[in-house]
């Protein structure tokens, strides 16, 4: 079993929920992103998602755009990135998983991309823009590589593409709340238990809700559904701010909900 | 060899093309596949659109045969394929016209497009005044600037524009935010994509309302001249004017197709937006095809003169056909351009719009070096009017 499904199923049955934190690899510099990486481990984070930024983040909204463009003002760099990853997991043991466009892993080279995310620690990868009928070369690389290639669905996924997508799916379902992109929002229309039980009818991997999850309140509201809650832009706006203690302490309090 | 059946399953041209979005939009693609699809079998869909072309566009377009600009060069017969005649002044309302009839069967209520010169969003716009819909237009704030002219026609016909902010602030980052709203609005919004790029079904849609120039083109200059001309001529940019013309020749291999991108300041000044010419293949805004990038996959901040053609990507098929080299590309600098604009003003009385102006330049350097009795056409894809202020301004012209 992957590294990243067991965890999950783990933390599901000691009677908890899973917290992955995303952040977007150096964002504010490369330093600062190595402390923020092992901040968020040590407050309690299951998983991290670590970004490698892009220029034309279609799916993202203004707050992980400008932790794209910082990052790249900044000098971030995929080998810079994956050298980080492979420093913070020789001090903490969380599991990691890139969250990338397609565009700059094509340009690495799929394979030469999974074979040195391999080599520095990543267990996974979520492709935003790479849907299930793209996905097939880049999954026969990845589990080469023992890189789980975790899918997307959303609320306006099929039956059709939802049984596709969890037929090939690794790690765990990442279920987007709302059509939209990324961002903190106020209020999510989607209903969350017929999302998660059209899902469950297709696979028994793990499932974790993203995009939208503000604080402790609303990631209480989603474990019902779900394995494990998905955190972005609240912890990158905190980051934008360079509040970094008070990114540590969402982190912690999200966790503790969890619990 | 050159396949028509193009493109494959999955909208591959080639190893070009495919579907690259956020798995949100994938069931809105293949229901747009499908829509579009089945009004290709419906001739009642086929009568609408000629119907609106006809009665409404002004088609067809006029094949003028531009004997002063001949003459004057001492070459080869040119020939201008006006689409600067039709509503809106260019080409880009063929398919804006096809496609929102589309919507309409579809039944959305909203359309959204991207637009770079202003002219695709003036042609939704328009289109949307007339079948009833709303109407949200996204721009590069630096272009809602350069071409603030069409900003304001925009507004008289009731869209709203959104001025884009992010990135280099022109086409590219309104494409982005054009599919960020449609991400977030996906139910109700007609995503009214204005050039051959983009996911599937787009590249092949797009180029289907399009090839009305190119199939026009062929049966003019065969009654012009009673033959098929021995080169066409169309600037590049995402590339839908050129495949318009450039189809229905694909077939005639004795008919030179030549495609012209910006070449800015210069093909090495890095201040340009030659994709063919100068970029490596990549997926930008959902689909695999040249794109003008750095090393790490970032995609390129590029420059051109011309709104309409300042975009780091091309549509699929056009790398596809550099690929066989059925199609010849090249490029034409920001100086280059202003003199073609001026040569066709004073010659035939005609102001092209500047990116326009961009395949008038190679025309130029080919039809003065062919003999009297060689054809060249020229896709004059739209007019200058929205052009004259910038170009006044451009490095203290005068004029």
């Amino acid at each position: 079993m992957s590294i990243i499904t067991e965890r999950l199923r783990n933390l599901v049955s000691c009677g908890e929920k899973g917290l992955i934190t995303y952040m977007t690899g150096g964002d504010p510099d490369m330093k600062s992103s190595q402390e923020i990486m092992l901040s968020m481990a040590k407050a309690g984070a299951d998983i991290i998602e670590v970004g490698l930024p892009f220029s034309d983040p279609v799916a993202d909204g203004p707050v992980i755009q400008a932790a794209s463009n910082r990052a790249l003002a900044n000098g971030a760099a995929v080998g810079k990135i994956l050298q980080m990853i492979a420093d913070v997991c020789q001090e903490v043991a969380v599991p990691i998983v890139i969250m990338s466009y397609y565009n700059p892993i094509l340009q690495f080279g799929l394979q030469e991309f999974c074979a040195q995310a391999q080599a520095c620690g990543v267990n996974g990868m979520i492709i935003p823009d790479l849907p299930y009928e793209e996905s097939e070369r880049l999954r026969n690389y990845a589990d080469g590589y023992q890189l789980d290639l975790i899918p997307m669905v959303a609320p306006t996924t099929t039956p059709e593409r939802l049984e596709a997508i969890c037929s090939s799916a690794r790690g765990f379902i990442y279920c987007v709340s709302v059509a939209g992109v990324t961002g903190v929002r106020d209020h999510i229309q989607t209903d969350l238990d017929l999302l998660s039980s059209a899902v469950r009818r297709y696979t028994d991997l793990p499932l974790a809700i993203g995009f939208g999850v503000s604080g402790p309140d609303r990631a209480r509201d989603m474990a019902p559904f779900c394995d494990a809650v998905i955190v972005g832009s609240a912890l990158v706006e905190l980051i934008a701010e360079q509040k970094y203690k008070e990114m540590e302490k969402l982190t912690e309090d999200i966790k503790t909900a969890l619990r | 060899m050159l396949n028509s059946g193009m493109p494959a399953k999955g909208g591959y041209f080639d190893k070009y093309g495919g579907r690259f979005m956020p798995e949100t939009l994938m069931p809105a693609l293949q229901e747009l596949e499908t829509a579009y699809l089945e009004t290709q079998k419906d001739k009642g869909f086929t009568r609408d659109v000629t119907w609106y072309l006809n009665n409404y566009v002004g088609r067809p377009s006029l094949l003028y045969p531009a004997q002063r600009l001949s003459k004057y060069l001492g070459g080869a017969q040119i020939y201008l394929k006006r689409e600067d005649l039709n509503h809106t002044g260019s080409h880009k309302i063929n398919n804006t016209m096809g496609q929102a009839l589309l919507a309409q069967r579809m039944g959305k209520t909203r359309l959204i497009a991207e637009t770079g010169a202003g002219q695709h969003g003036v042609a939704t716009a328009t289109v949307a005044a007339l079948l009833g819909f709303e109407c949200v237009i996204y721009m590069g704030e630096e272009d809602t600037v350069r071409q603030h002219l069409n900003v304001s026609r925009m507004k008289l016909l009731g869209a709203e524009v959104i001025p884009v902010k992010s990135g280099s602030r022109t086409l590219k980052d309104a494409m982005n935010e054009a599919i960020r709203d449609w991400v977030s609005n996906v139910d109700n919004t007609y995503y009214l994509l204005g050039s051959v790029g983009g996911p599937h079904p787009y590249p092949m849609m797009v180029r289907d309302f399009q090839t009305v120039i190119g199939r026009e083109t062929r049966q003019q200059i065969i009654e012009h001249t009673g033959r098929l001309p021995d080169a066409v001529v169309a600037c590049v940019g995402g590339g839908s004017n050129a495949i318009g013309i450039f189809y229905p020749f694909l077939q005639d291999t004795e008919v030179q197709l030549v495609g012209v991108e910006a070449g800015g300041e210069g093909l090495d000044s890095g201040r340009h937006s030659a994709t063919i010419n100068k970029g490596r293949p990549g997926v930008l805004h959902g689909s695999l095809s040249y794109v003008l990038q750095d090393i790490e996959g970032q995609i390129s901040e590029v420059h051109s003169i011309a709104p309409g053609l300042d975009y780091p990507g091309v549509g699929p098929e056009h790398a596809y056909l550099k690929d066989i080299g059925r199609v010849r590309y090249t490029s034409a600098t920001d100086s280059e351009a202003l003199e073609a604009f001026k040569l066709l003003s004073f010659t035939e009385g005609i102001l092209p719009a500047i990116e326009s102006a961009h395949a008038l330049v190679e025309a130029v350097r080919m039809a003065s070096s062919m003999l009297a009795d060689k054809i060249v056409v020229i896709n004059l894809s739209g007019r200058g009017d929205k052009d004259v202020e910038s170009i006044v301004q451009h490095k203290g012209e005068h004029i």
